[in-house]
């Protein structure tokens, strides 16, 4: 029961709290009189560490604006976090959206403000044609304007063990670049004793995404997406039937291993198991950290029968920095954010955030930056992933995906591989099933996102 | 403080054991209760009605825009073979969970509530699981069976055995249950020797006398006197298995391969946190609510029947 003498202590309790207030007042005045920009990602550590240091320097470098990055837990789950912060009117300023998520956050109308509207409208200088054009086209909208802002972007390439090679007969200069190539180097990894030729992580992004952009065959109709939400599914070509039932057929034989879903293999390779991996460039880092044997990067094969004159550029995967509304946002907010993303699309910033962790540089000057340092003499093998990225210019098939709900088709799709792996079903039976109910999902998006 | 608000009712002959609490005034009983009822309602009644509107409208992921569609989640959800396959997933597992998390917590119970040397040790020991998050539990399943890293799936490998939950449906299922039931073995262990410890020992001492072997001893009267915390532990271990083994299930297999591990209760999270399909997964989410609850009336109706209460 509240007491005349709870009451006093808690009377006294308040007015001390107050006085405390008063005292830190002095330090939040400096700091209320900058702007204040609320940055949610979803990069664990080390890279989280390494974004937050580009926000503190970019916070160092000025007096105007504070950017306060936090962590918001993984990819989908910064979404759901940024999401559910939109819907309770209290979206951040910016946050990072994984490229899967793109299509979600382009139909999301009024809840984002688009990069190319934003630097207009602050009047800040904004380059969309100095970034890579297979960065660019990922995130341009269908009449090629920038509607987030790149950061870190990557892409498949193979990593594969030069010991393991040597020990098999292999020239460890020399790795496999087509899929004939491919599998002759898995049965002569194989005979010499090795348990797992090959793996891959991410198998719908590496196995299917970028096997149609490489062989510039569609994913889906409507120009993967960009044409219009009523896209389908077009996994059904012979290239990726021929490609599946490859894959099938190797693990029968022991020359391919399925190690799971999305980056779950990515241990396989840096523990010596798998002699081969098609993984994100990202993965580059744990490799140097991890690797107790010789290794080499190379692009990823393909096949010559489907790609008559020579493999197309790959596509980014990755993330980038989306400008989120809300009701309380003011012009100085807006133009807060804009000074930060003039900062990030740096030269400078790009090449040693690329650098730094491995990520692809996302603009064409950062790459001749990271050159000019002599990164890639220093890092043979660093320059692949920036090399497939850009070896030719993009096709309507090669600019990436603009699908609803990609990360739900990841999974269907790898759900579909799992059961052809266990033998319930052949590549085609697999595809079919996942045509079908891809389909489904993109339908019940077009639905959602029609107004 | 009796007397001042409230009385007691003097023991009647309707209500021989039973003590009635009467107020004089009208407004404190309702103001008394009132915590409990706005827990319920901010914590239950409010998250439950906005699930049952999200469930009959079509949202895009942002709320932007909003349909009322009827029915149609429904129908989608119960249309979809995928669903059924996942329901049977479940019921299978849930059984399983529960038989296996109980029967093997009786069994612990048993053995440890016997005199036995350093019974304190093994108690404490059997009740540590429980004090682990699933999701740490299930990692640290991982590191036992993971087929490339786990220690345990390593040597099945080297004798020869294809280990693999990565692409084995019915190991993956094993696994889980196994993992998901571990959890459970400890809460059960605690309240079966709880239950046992208050089995009266005269009675005990009263059958051996009259002959009676231990393993009549348990069927006849351990097991009788027991029935109503097995009969607790049962509704509790169903509603676990079905509603608190999504961080198992979702450390360790993310309910692949294919299908082979998907509940319904991860199913809800997928399709409403990652596939953003707020609609369909709250369908899925008052069928699930529909489930339990008549899982539950079932149970407290058909089996405590046979439950005695000393």
């Amino acid at each position: 029961m509240l007491t005349r003498r709870k009451l006093a202590l808690l009377t006294g309790a308040a007015s001390a709290s107050a006085l405390l207030f008063a005292a830190a007042l002095p330090g939040s005045a400096l700091a209320q009189q900058k702007t204040v920009v609320d940055f949610w990602h979803g990069l664990p550590q080390p890279l989280g560490g390494q974004l937050e240091q580009i926000a503190k320097d970019f916070n160092d470098s000025q007096q105007a604006v504070q950017v306060n990055a936090s962590y918001k837990g993984s990819y989908p789950e910064t979404m759901q976090a940024a999401i559910a912060a939109f819907r309770a009117g209290n979206a951040p300023h910016i946050v990072q959206m994984f490229e899967v998520g793109t299509a979600t956050m382009m139909a999301a109308g009024p809840a984002v403000k688009p990069v190319y509207q934003l630097m207009q409208e602050t009047g800040a200088s904004f380059d969309a044609d100095a970034y890579i054009p297979a960065v660019k086209g990922y995130y341009s909208s269908k009449d090629g304007k920038m509607m987030a802002l790149p950061f870190n972007s990557s892409s498949t390439i193979m990593f594969y063990n030069k010991d393991a090679f040597q020990k098999a007969g292999l020239d460890p200069n020399k790795p496999p670049a087509t899929w004939p190539e491919m599998i002759e180097a898995t049965k002569k990894l194989k005979a010499s004793g090795s348990t797992c030729p090959f793996t891959t992580a991410w198998p719908v992004w590496a196995q299917f995404e970028q096997l149609g952009a490489i062989h510039n065959t569609p994913f889906a109709s409507q120009a993967n997406g960009f044409g219009g939400l009523n896209a389908e599914l077009k996994i059904d070509a012979p290239l990726y039937v021929k490609h599946v039932q490859t894959l099938i057929d190797m693990q029968k034989d022991g020359l391919f291993k399925y190690g799971g879903r999305d980056n779950k293999p990515d241990a396989l390779f840096p523990s010596g198991e798998c002699a081969m991996i098609h993984a994100s460039s990202g993965l580059r880092s744990r490799i140097l950290k991890e690797a107790t044997f010789a290794w080499g990067a190379a692009p990823l094969p393909y096949w010559p029968e489907f790609a008559k004159d020579g493999p197309k550029n790959s596509i980014i995967g990755g993330a980038a920095f989306w400008v989120m509304t809300s009701p309380k946002r003011t012009p100085a907010e807006y133009k807060a954010v804009s000074q930060f993303f003039t900062y990030l699309a740096r030269p400078e910033v790009d090449a040693k955030w690329h650098m730094d962790t491995g990520y692809v540089p996302v603009t064409m000057k950062g790459f001749d930056l990271a050159k000019a340092q002599g990164y890639y003499e220093k890092n043979p093998g660093a320059d692949v992933p920036a090399a497939q990225l850009t070896r030719t210019p993009t096709t309507e098939n090669s600019m990436g995906l603009r699908l609803g709900n990609l990360p739900e088709i990841r999974n269907i799709i790898q759900e579909e591989l799992e059961k052809a792996f266990q033998g319930q079903q052949d590549a085609r039976q697999a595809l079919d099933a996942s045509i079908k109910r891809g389909n489904t999902v993109l339908r019940n998006f077009e639905r959602a996102n029609k107004g | 403080m009796a007397g001042e608000g409230w009385r007691r009712l003097p023991l009647t002959k309707d209500h021989p054991l039973q003590r009635r609490v009467t107020f004089d005034n009208r407004l404190l009983p309702y103001l008394l209760l009132a915590p409990q009822v706005a827990v319920t309602l901010v914590f239950f009644i409010w998250p439950a009605a906005n699930a049952i509107w999200q469930s009959v409208h079509l949202q895009d992921a942002f709320g932007i825009r909003s349909e009322f569609v009827w029915f149609e989640n429904f129908t989608n959800v119960l249309g979809d073979p995928n669903y059924l396959d996942t329901l049977k997933v479940t019921v299978v597992f849930s059984l399983a969970v529960t038989v296996l998390a109980m029967g093997l917590a009786l069994l612990l119970a048993v053995l440890a509530d016997s005199k036995i040397k350093g019974a304190r040790a093994y108690k404490t020991l059997l009740i540590w699981p429980y004090a682990l998050a699933p999701a740490v539990a299930a990692v640290l399943w991982m590191f036992i069976f993971n087929p490339d890293i786990g220690s345990f799936g390593r040597a099945l490998r080297a004798l020869g055995y294809d280990w693999d939950y990565r692409l084995n449906g019915g190991q993956a299922l094993t696994m889980v249950i196994m993992a998901a039931s571990w959890k459970q073995v400890s809460y059960n262990f605690i309240f079966f020797l709880a239950g046992l410890q208050a089995i009266p020992r005269s009675v005990m001492e009263a059958a051996s006398i009259d002959g009676a072997g231990p393993v009549r001893r348990f069927w006849t009267i351990t097991f009788p006197l027991l029935s109503p915390t097995t009969f607790f532990l049962l509704v509790v271990d169903m509603v676990y298995a079905f509603f608190e083994t999504f961080g198992t299930i979702h450390a360790l297999t993310q309910g692949g391969p294919g299908k082979a591990t998907e509940t319904l209760i991860f199913r809800v999270y997928q399709d409403g946190v990652v596939n953003n399909d707020l609609g369909g997964s709250s369908a899925q989410s008052v069928i699930l609510m529909v489930i339990v609850i008549a899982l539950t009336a079932v149970q407290f109706r058909f089996v405590e029947r046979k439950v005695h209460y000393s």
